[in-house]
């Protein structure tokens, strides 16, 4: 792991711990949902990331299916807060 | 070190400004819908950019990385969309410095 990819991960660290801020705070429950979609494409640059540094490919495919999890996930809560299950 | 490791270092640092940006917006913007703003638009610049930059800097990963920017891109304003129209129905508080409101002008117009 470089340094340059250290700074990297340094900035997205602030940019997460700002978010779980939102996440614990948020007045209400679309708050945390907007605060975890956020979290969550943060995190897939992080695997992506990863696929880099540790030189393992099979770290993509983590990423594809956590990025289809997470929208199925977020249309499943909006639906939720919109008219109940 | 060849031309496009510098191209990806410059986009995935461009990436990562967006990031702290939309975080930053995250936490001090007033209600719902100014955060829906940070959290959309700039997280999905952010992402495609880092994404796409760390595609570059090694071959095997390229072409998985571009699907992922282009899926990113298709479902990110989808799900925001969806989640925004949902809390607006739950009627999550405005701020008390919104000037206008068009969705309940036009709702106001058809009853």
């Amino acid at each position: 792991m470089k340094t340059v990819d250290l700074v990297y991960l340094a900035l997205l660290t602030i940019a997460t711990i700002l978010m779980v801020y939102r996440l614990v705070k948020g007045p209400d429950a679309p708050n945390r949902a907007m605060a975890l979609d956020t979290i969550t494409t943060l995190f897939i640059a992080l695997f992506v990331l990863f696929a880099l540094v540790f030189d393992r490919s099979f770290y993509m495919d983590v990423a594809v299916v956590y990025a289809i999890i997470s929208f199925v996930g977020v249309l499943v809560v909006a639906r939720f807060i919109e008219r109940g299950l | 070190m060849g031309i496009n490791v510098i191209i990806g270092y410059i986009l995935m640092f461009i990436g990562a400004f967006f990031f702290l940006v939309s975080a930053i917006g995250l936490v001090r913007l007033p209600d719902l819908y100014t955060r829906m703003q940070a959290a959309t638009k700039a997280t999905t610049l952010g992402a495609i950019s880092s994404i796409l930059g760390i595609g570059l800097m090694k071959e095997e990963i390229l072409v998985k990385s571009i699907v992922l920017a282009v899926f990113i891109l298709l479902t990110a304003p989808i799900s925001g969309s969806a989640l925004i129209r949902a809390s607006y129905k739950a009627k999550s508080p405005l701020t008390n410095k919104t000037v206008v409101d068009r969705l309940k002008e036009k709702e106001g117009e058809t009853k």
